[in-house]
Parts: C-alpha cells; structure tokens; sequence
C-alpha cells in the first residue's frame, strides 16, 4: 500500500454533461442509421449494383442494358408509379426511424440509468448504479467514422445490460466519467462537506451544453475532427491516462496468435489432409476442408487486428481496457468488479516466456451481437513484467514481497524446484502423482490477504487468484479413487467466465482446512468490502491518489 | 465458528506446513471427507427415499425397454448387454438409495450454509448468506403426494448453488423464510 498522506480531498469535478441530471435526453440523431448500419450499406449498395449499368450509360451513351427491372418499368410507361410508390417507401422507412429515434430515451440520475425505447412494443431498462459491473465505450467502424459511439453499462447477469447506442464521441467519453462518478458514489460523499482544501485549479469546470461537438462550420472542420477522433480513441486526457502500462509489440502479438492451439489443430488438419490426398482419396475431402481453411485466415486476421491497439491502464474509477484497430473498445472495470484472474501459459509460449491473463466478471454476456464489445482478455499476451503490472491494476494493493514472489512462484515455481526458494504454496502430496502425473508438484494452493491463490498445470500453467470478498461458495469433493489415495478436490465457485477456480487434487486433512479458510474468509472479507460505491469507502483506492 | 488463525491479515500464509509429510505415522488416518466439529446435520426427510426409488425405476424402465426393442426388432445383441448393465446398476443404486438419502445433510451456521451430499461421492458446500440471489423451491409429482419439496439456493456462480432436496413442505417454507431474513441481514452486493 502507499503512503496514508494526508487524505487530499479531489477536486469537486463538476458533471461534464447535462446529461445527468434526471430528466429524459434523445440520443445522437443518426442513431437509427447506424443501428441498422450493415442493412442501410446492403440498400445502398444493392440499388449501386443495379444502376451500375444505367450510370455507364448516361455517361457513356452506349446501350448495352436490356431486360433490367428499371428498363421493363420503363418500357410499360410506369414510371410515374414507380416514383410514387419508391419514395412512399422512402418516407416511411424515414418516418419510422424519426419515430424510433423520437422515443428512444434515457436518463441518469444519481441511482439508475433508465432507456425506454420501442414505438410499438415498448421496452424500459433500468440499471441501478451501484450495480455497476462495468461501463464499456464502444465505437464500431461505421459509427466511428460519423464520431458516435455506443455506451454500455454492464449489470450482472446474461444479457444485462443497458445500452445507450449512439452518442456523439465527446459525449459519451464525458457521460462515463459522469456515470462512473456517480456509481462510485463521489459526488454524495463530498457533496454535503464543504472542502477547504480544494486547490484552486481544480475548480469546477464550466458544464458542456449537451450539444457537445459544437456545430462545424465546414466540412473541413468537421473532417478534421473524424480525423482527430479516428486517431485518437481517448479524447479526454483526464479520463484516459495517458498510458497504458503494457505494450505488446506486433510481433509479440502475431507470434502469440500464430502459436495458439488453433495452429496446432489447423497443422494437424493440414497434414492429415495430405496424407488423405496421397493415399489417393478423392478431391472431395478437399473441397470439403478448403473453406474451413480460408475461414482461419478470417481468423487470424480477427485475432490480430482486435489486440493489435491493446492498452490497459488504471484510472479513479477502474482499470480501463482498451483494443480494437478499425472497431475500437474501451471498457472499465471499477474497483472490485473482477471475480477471478487467471494467468496462463500454454506449453507453446513457454520458450518465449509469454503470459496471458483472463478475468471473470459478471456481466459478461454469452451472445454479443456487435464485434468487438468487452472482453474477458485483460492481458492477450505479456512478459512476467506486464502480467506484473496488469494484476497490480486488476488487484490494488496485492503487491506486498510475499505476494510478489507468490505469484512469481506460482507462476514459474513447484515445490521440487528450485528447492532453495521458500514455496509459499501448500502442495499437493507425492502420492497425487497417480492421479496427476505430470503436474502434481505445481498443484498448490495459498491465501493471502483476502486473495485466494490456486497454482496448477503444467502443459499450460496456471495461476488463479480469486479474491474472496467476490467468491460464491466452497465446495470439497471425494470420490472413490481419491479416498483411496487419501486425496480430495475442491472447487471455489465464482460467476460464470473463462477461469474456473478449481483444484483437482489436495490432501484429505487440508482440504478440511482450506475449506474452512475459504468459507470464513468470504464472509469477513464480504462484510469489510465496500467496493460497491467505491469512492466512498475510507480510504481513497491507491489508483486515485496516484492520479492526484 | 472454528478457531482460525485471522484470514484477513495482510500476508497471511495458509496455516498448513508446506509439503504435507507422507501419512506413514499418522494419527489414525481417516481417508474420508469429514468436516470437524460442525454439530447436528438437518436431515432430510426420509420420505425422500421414496421420489428417488421412483426416479431410478422408471429411468430404468425406459432405458431397459429401448434396449430390448432394439434388441427384439432390430436384432442388435449390444443393446441386450446395455439393458442388462443399466438393471444391474439401477438394482445397486436401490439398495444403497437409503443410505444415500441419510447422507444428505445441510447446516445453519452462522454465517454460511453448508451442505453435503453423497457416501460414495461425498461433497460439502459452504455457501454465505449474502451471496443469496434467490430461493427456489420446486415440487415433483411424487415429491407433492409425499408431502415434500426440494429448495434451491441460487447464488450468482456459474455452478449450481445448493439444492435440498426432500424437505418437508412447511419445513421448506421455513427454512426459505429463514434463509430470505439471514441473507437480508448479511448483503453483500455480488
């Protein structure tokens, strides 16, 4: 933990927009274009499909078209009709999106944010602030080219979110801060106390008109903002610290995709391929794995060019994840959101030395709709320095030296090497061997400072730490080969996610002990947590006085 | 609530010696799962043997019957050996069913829930009060003619929370209303 100093007040940040102020806003205006974003470019691109032969010859003269649906109207003397009925249509297709856009609202007030939208069948979301599990910034291609983004705020539960698509850019960066500002419960906590202390700098900033991106000009002011915007995804250098505190270097990142288990079965596909061929089956074995072949590339190149602008930094209010290339993202996680961190390193990475961390939330939902929305990869792939700084950000305050060199154990270590080291793990006994021949040495378990810490695997070696202020239950199981070994398992339940907290062997008598560690220790640490307003808690998180 | 050593301090290590020594000389080694000192299990009722014995029967009926139609009109010897392995399993699974259902058991602490289940598979589940998100309690057909309900305690894990079955209606009722005022008095957010 850092220096108690003088707990400095911060400066009364004034809401950014007027947005919060619980009466009803609309969104951005192009909202229903950009919605329905894929199907508008589909038109636009069919009706370009089909004039294509009639634009060559208004301008070229030459007729070389016959029997088109345009000429047979034509021919039969209906255009009039034609006319009529396309811009019948036209209008209401535009009716109906001034209409859809007229009654999809929302508003924030100081407990929930609430959208009703629908013209038909109306539908009411509402999400209580603090049950914030995440706020996510998201701006997909089409959208981040007219400077609108989407903001989700994250509750528990599938499906759980509440969606505010699209804002103006500016907008919706400052109507996070607001939103995390009040979830963290800032506002109500200073509010009432008149600080004396705040430095005059930090004096209140004067509120935006909701009218954010101020009205342009000319097209060339409006161009060079898409472009500032397009290059730079964080607009506000307040909200966004100006660095991320990992950086992985392209090669690093292809090289870790190309690594993947996805290359092992795609080698094993392709050589079984050949062996088929030359054994002299038909071409259809071919035809039939050709596409699937293609569709990896589509793969890769998804893979890439989602991580290729990867950065993670903490803010007041979370650690910010941020990646995307063409469709960006930016999501933050406030303080004790995370369920359980895994570090991993599958058996490929080893020689490069590469690490990649995953986190449970609750909110991650199964189905996503857009492309790049949140992600449950924290680190895609990172030296030990990098998976360093990542749990600093994702566990703040877990960085005493015996929490260090728990981790760097758990990670690199196993109690037959490196026998001089002090292994802070209990491990699992010799005889676990029959059951887990190969890694039996690494699996270990360690509590340490309300974080659970699980050690196992050694094909792909794990490191799952699960703070117990967030786990669900304990469960101890035996079965009819471990009593005979005289061993146990134990499974530490949390929300569902891609790390799953379990421990596949430990002897009889300690999983005893590590049961009653885990379930006392999650009810202590659940009754001291206060992460639900997090600003409110006594002492201000470590990330927001390093930001002051 | 079991003596421990203070979990929450800051750099607390697992109170167990590093590399649990070979179990040669231990004091009587017990190879079953045994939580010390917990006091009274709750039992479920024992009318419960009754739903499971149903269950197990009419499974076996049916898996039995398809194996021998396919053994019968389709002439597959493999099926006749299927059907006879589900009998035999479904008779074992018979005679220990009692047993089996005395082995179920949950417990009020004070803080926590707890759960166990199994002789064979044995498990025991701690779950806190406030991490409760909501109490479900279902009723079969067979279970409704006894009397019985089965409560389930959902918490926001993935896995299934605890479930108890065979309780005694009034009995199901009540430990849900308990359940519902623990978990009020010990919220924690997710």
């Amino acid at each position: 933990m850092s220096e108690p100093a003088a707990p400095i007040p911060a400066p009364l940040a004034a809401p950014r927009t007027d947005l919060t102020d619980g009466e009803w806003h609309r969104l951005h205006p192009a909202t229903p274009v950009l919605r329905g974003g894929i199907f508008m470019v589909a038109i636009i691109g069919f009706i370009i499909a089909n004039l294509r032969e009639r634009l060559v010859d208004l301008f070229l003269g030459e007729e070389n078209y016959r029997g088109d649906p345009i000429d047979a109207i034509y021919e039969r003397g209906a255009a009039g009709w034609a006319l009529l009925i396309v811009a019948g249509v036209l209008l209401v297709i535009i009716g109906v999106f001034y209409l859809s856009w007229r009654m999809h609202t929302f508003r924030v007030t100081g407990e929930i944010v609430e959208v009703r939208s629908g013209v038909v069948f109306r539908s009411n979301r509402k999400a209580r602030l603090d049950r914030v599990q995440g706020v996510n910034l998201a701006r997909p291609l089409i959208a981040r080219l007219f400077g609108a983004a989407r903001l989700e705020i994250t509750v528990a539960g599938q499906d759980g979110n509440v969606q505010l698509a699209y804002l103006g850019s500016k907008l919706a960066d400052d109507l996070r801060r607001d939103i995390l500002h009040l979830a963290s419960g800032l506002w109500q906590a200073r509010q009432p106390a008149d600080l004396p202390g705040v430095p005059a700098a930090a004096a209140p900033t004067p509120i935006v008109p909701a009218t954010a991106p101020p009205a342009h000009t000319a097209l060339g002011d409006f161009a060079t903002a898409r472009y500032n915007e397009f290059r730079a995804p964080e607009l506000d250098p307040d909200a966004a610290p100006p660095e991320s505190v990992v950086r992985i270097p392209p090669g690093r990142l292809i090289g870790s995709v190309v690594l993947s288990g996805f290359t092992v079965f795609l080698l094993l596909a392709g050589v079984g391929l050949i062996v088929s061929v030359v054994a002299g089956s038909s071409g259809w074995v071919l035809v039939a794995v050709l596409p699937g072949l293609l569709g990896s590339v589509g793969y890769y190149f998804s893979r890439i060019t989602k991580t290729l602008r990867f950065s993670i930094a903490g803010t007041p209010d979370g650690v910010r994840v941020g990646f995307g290339l063409l469709s960006t993202s930016s999501q933050t996680l406030p303080p004790g959101r995370i369920h359980a961190i895994k570090v991993s390193q599958p058996i490929l990475w080893r020689r490069f030395g590469w690490w990649q961390v995953s986190i449970n939330t609750a909110g991650q939902a199964a189905g996503r709709s857009s492309a790049p929305a949140t992600s449950a990869n924290i680190l895609p792939v990172g030296t030990l320095a990098d998976v360093e700084k990542v749990l600093q950000l994702a566990l703040p305050g877990f960085d005493t030296d015996t929490q260090r060199a728990l981790v760097e154990n758990g990670l690199l270590g196993g109690h037959k090497r490196d026998a001089a080291l002090a292994d802070f793990y209990s491990n699992a006994p010799a005889r676990a061997a029959w059951l887990r021949p190969f890694s039996w040495w690494r699996t270990g378990w360690a509590v340490s400072d309300q974080v659970a810490v699980i050690r196992r695997g050694v094909l792909s070696r794990d490191l799952i730490l699960v703070p117990l202020a967030r786990m669900q239950g304990v469960r101890i199981s035996q079965g009819p080969v471990r009593r005979r070994l005289r061993l146990a398992s134990a499974d530490l339940h949390t929300v569902a996610g891609p790390v799953s907290a379990s421990l596949p062997v430990i002897d009889v008598d300690e999983a005893l002990v590590l049961f009653e560690w885990m379930s006392t220790g999650a009810v202590r640490s659940a009754l001291a947590d206060t992460t639900h307003q997090w600003s409110r808690a006594g002492k201000p998180s470590p990330a927001r006085e390093a930001a002051e | 609530m079991p003596d421990l050593p203070d979990v929450n301090q800051p750099g607390a290590l697992p109170p167990v010696p590093h590399d649990v020594a070979e179990s040669a000389d231990r004091p009587e080694p017990s190879a079953r799962l045994e939580l010390p000192e917990t006091g009274d299990w709750m039992r479920v009722s024992p009318k419960y043997v009754l739903v499971e014995i149903v269950g197990t029967i009419v499974n076996a009926v049916v898996v039995c019957g398809g194996a021998s139609l396919l053994w019968l009109l389709l002439d597959q010897t493999w099926a006749l050996w299927v059907g006879i392995a589900v009998l035999v399993a479904s008779i074992i699974n018979l005679v220990f069913e009692p047993r089996r259902v005395r082995s179920i058991g949950y417990l009020l602490r004070g803080d926590d829930l707890l759960f166990r289940r199994g002789i064979l598979f044995q498990r025991f589940v701690a779950v806190p009060y406030g991490r409760m998100q909501l109490i479900d309690i279902t009723r079969g057909p067979i279970a409704r003619w006894l009397g019985l309900a089965d409560l389930k305690f959902v918490t926001a894990a993935a896995t299934a929370g605890v479930s108890i079955p065979g309780l005694a209606e009034a009995d199901a009722e009540s430990l849900r209303d308990r359940l519902v005022e623990l978990a009020e008095s010990r919220r924690a957010g997710l």
